[in-house]
């Protein structure tokens, strides 16, 4: 013990590194316990833990000697990577103290994500910590850093509003039909053509209960392949006109350059279906569902773009929300410094005691081994009375560095003792 | 509180002067409201009723209260049901209407893809349409019993059913218009837009029935709007 122990982070994200790059960085599972204890080996570093996602690689770590540590740690990412140093150091962001506490708290609270309020992030962090603690590399600080961490990534979740609202083109167009339908259970959905947005859709769709679910595709055999992965029903592309009368939401992503469903196909149907509300979904560019039927009543139409203007919008939301976020990410980096600072002082203390009672032990037995004709009875008062002095005299010390006052105070005293005393020699 | 107070206090139903049949109606819609609010969670319609009660109870507060000279008149059985079960199905009504401005609110808000102050903070379309088809159910139902024991009341005191009374006739007008409503709606599917415009001029004929017939029009319900 004796020298100070730092908190450090090192690391790069999609704001520092381009995709290549962390490619290039990625660090899976099997490699994270490997690394993990490569980093335990090294004499400098006393807790460590890493997490690697497809936005960022970082090592957090509990270090005596932070210029060694952090290179060593980039001596081993590039062997492990087998990449040299060079390559990616200008990428990488080392903080200390209070910087590393506030990075690891905006990361789990989902304020440093490419989509900000992002909910996996924690997870991740999660089990990172998770893989850390069974191969035994963290330790007091890292143990207590990460459970303040978890408490502050749900405070931020749950008390701001970084997590409402859609981010995602399909997310939105799901929030809307909420709007419109108020509940899925029963309605039915037809999908129209194919793409990873449009059945991303239709899986949100489905996880909220929609019922029925009718795919129709050009190609007839495509479609009997997509409507068996959502357990619905493919019906032939001439058949669309007639599902109308039956559907409620509609999601299109075709390749047709004319419209697929036109305003006359639904005009002629609204009296048939009692004019429950129609909701169409385009995804496709060129645009499949005609933009007049927006204007006929019950039926609503977005296209590709309106559904990014929500987006954008609600993006717009959550970074307002985010600083409400950073507020609460402040307020917990100072109350995890006041109870680190507290727990620098315990070895201080501690020395400084060893040091008093060392010197009170040493003269106690210089002075009695000159004076020979003292009885057994004397000699315990005496050792009595000299314990009591060093109690006395540390009784002030002690207490001021442990009074819990304003924590620069705090750390001139703790430099003071420790010069005063030379506790560090 | 106070007309319970009144109505204890003079054995007469309140609604024999201007300032207690709104108090009533005020206090009918909050009850009516409440009630809706427990059926479908739509706290929201608050921001209507809320100003509609207020409203109503300050015209009510700021008018004389004049007790009249107690009137046999007013504390027959089948009168008291007529105004009661009217009361309670206007309150429906005037509710529906809110329901059919909030959803044309939302409807403008989801169609012209501007998502504005309301969208996010009023539900669907779909809990808004129903709520409002509930209440007009609820309010057409209330207001034909009310029509019915007002018929039995007029055939007891005046010795005919009907009398063309301008109240009479405009409710019969409100009746009807509420009945074709309901009727497009069974067979129509009449929902959503022209279902919400029609609650809101259903409510508009309301409001002429209960207080523009007695200001412009005479007649013999004229003098529980007096001043």
């Amino acid at each position: 013990m004796g020298s100070k122990l730092d908190i450090v982070l090192l690391g790069l994200n999609h704001k520092t590194a381009p995709v290549a790059l962390r490619e290039c960085l990625a660090i899976s599972k099997d490699e994270t316990s490997i690394a993990l204890k490569a980093f335990q080996e090294l004499p400098s570093v006393r807790e460590v833990m890493l997490f690697s996602t497809c936005n960022r690689v970082e090592v957090l770590m509990v270090v005596q000697d932070k210029m060694n540590s952090v290179d060593a740690v980039k001596l081993f990412l590039s062997g492990l990577k087998h990449l040299p140093v060079s390559e990616f150091e200008r990428s990488l962001y080392i903080y200390e103290g209070d910087d590393a506490v506030r990075h690891v708290f905006r990361v789990a609270a989902s304020l440093d994500s490419m989509v900000v309020g992002e909910p996996q992030i924690l997870g991740q962090i999660k089990e990172a910590y998770h893989m850390a603690t069974t191969t035994k590399t963290s330790g007091v600080l890292l143990n207590k850093l990460l459970h303040r961490t978890f408490f502050v990534a749900k405070r931020v979740r749950t008390e701001t509003g970084i997590g409402d609202n859609a981010v995602s083109i399909s997310y939105a167009a799901v929030e809307l039909g909420r709007k419109i339908f108020g509940t899925f259970e029963g309605k039915k959905v037809l999908l129209i053509g194919a793409g990873e947005m449009a059945e991303l859709a239709v899986e949100h769709l489905i996880r909220n209960r929609a019922g029925d679910i009718l795919v129709a595709n050009r190609t007839f055999e495509t479609g009997v392949d997509l409507a068996m992965k959502f357990k619905g029903q493919a019906i032939r592309f001439d058949e669309i006109e007639d599902a109308l009368k039956q559907v409620d939401i509609i999601i299109s992503s075709t390749g047709s350059p004319d419209y697929v469903v036109t305003r006359n196909h639904v005009k002629g149907i609204a009296r048939q279906r009692h004019n429950r509300p129609l909701f169409f979904i385009d995804i496709a560019v060129p645009r499949d569902i005609d933009p007049e039927i927006n204007r006929l009543s019950n039926s609503y139409v977005y296209d590709i773009d309106d559904l990014q203007g929500i987006v954008d919008e609600n993006v717009e939301d959550r970074n307002k929300e985010a600083i409400k976020g950073e507020r609460i990410v402040d307020e917990a980096v100072l109350s995890f410094r006041h109870w680190y600072e507290s727990l620098e002082v315990i070895p201080t203390i501690v020395e400084l005691r060893k040091k008093v009672e060392e010197i009170a032990k040493g003269e106690l037995e210089k002075t009695l081994h000159a004076v020979k004709h003292l009885s057994a009875d004397d000699l315990n008062a005496i050792s009595r009375m000299t314990e009591a002095m060093v109690n006395k005299i540390l009784h002030d010390p002690t207490m001021l560095l442990k009074s819990s006052g304003r924590h620069e105070d705090k750390s001139v005293y703790l430099d003071v003792t420790r010069k005063m005393f030379k506790l560090d020699e | 509180m106070e007309l319970g107070y009144q109505f204890v206090q003079s054995g007469q139903f309140p609604a024999s002067n201007l300032h207690e049949t709104l108090s009533l109606a005020g206090w009918t819609t909050a009850g009516v409201f409440l009630l809706l609010q427990y059926k479908f969670g739509l706290k929201i319609l608050g921001v209507y009723a809320a100003p509609l009660i207020t409203f109503a109870m300050l015209i009510a507060a700021r008018l004389p209260d004049v007790s009249r000279e107690t009137r046999n008149l007013l504390n027959n059985f089948w009168l008291i049901t007529h105004v009661v079960a009217i009361f309670i199905g206007e309150a429906a009504l005037a509710l529906a209407c809110g329901a059919g401005l909030l959803y044309l609110l939302q409807e403008h808000a989801i169609k012209s893809k501007h998502r504005g102050f309301f969208f996010k903070r009023l539900p669907s379309l779909e809990l808004l349409d129903h709520t409002g088809y509930a209440c007009i159910v609820t309010g057409f139902t209330m207001l034909t019993f009310g029509l019915i024991t007002g018929l039995i009341y007029a055939k007891s005191v005046w010795g005919r059913f009907w009398s063309w009374d301008p109240k009479e006739v405009w409710s019969g007008i409100t009746w009807l218009l509420y009945a074709a409503l309901l009727h497009q709606r069974l067979t129509f599917g009449w929902r959503g837009r022209r279902a919400a415009i029609m609650a809101i001029i259903g409510f508009a004929v309301i409001l002429f029935t209960f207080l523009g017939v007695n200001f412009l029009l005479k007649g013999h319900h004229g003098e529980f709007t007096r001043m």
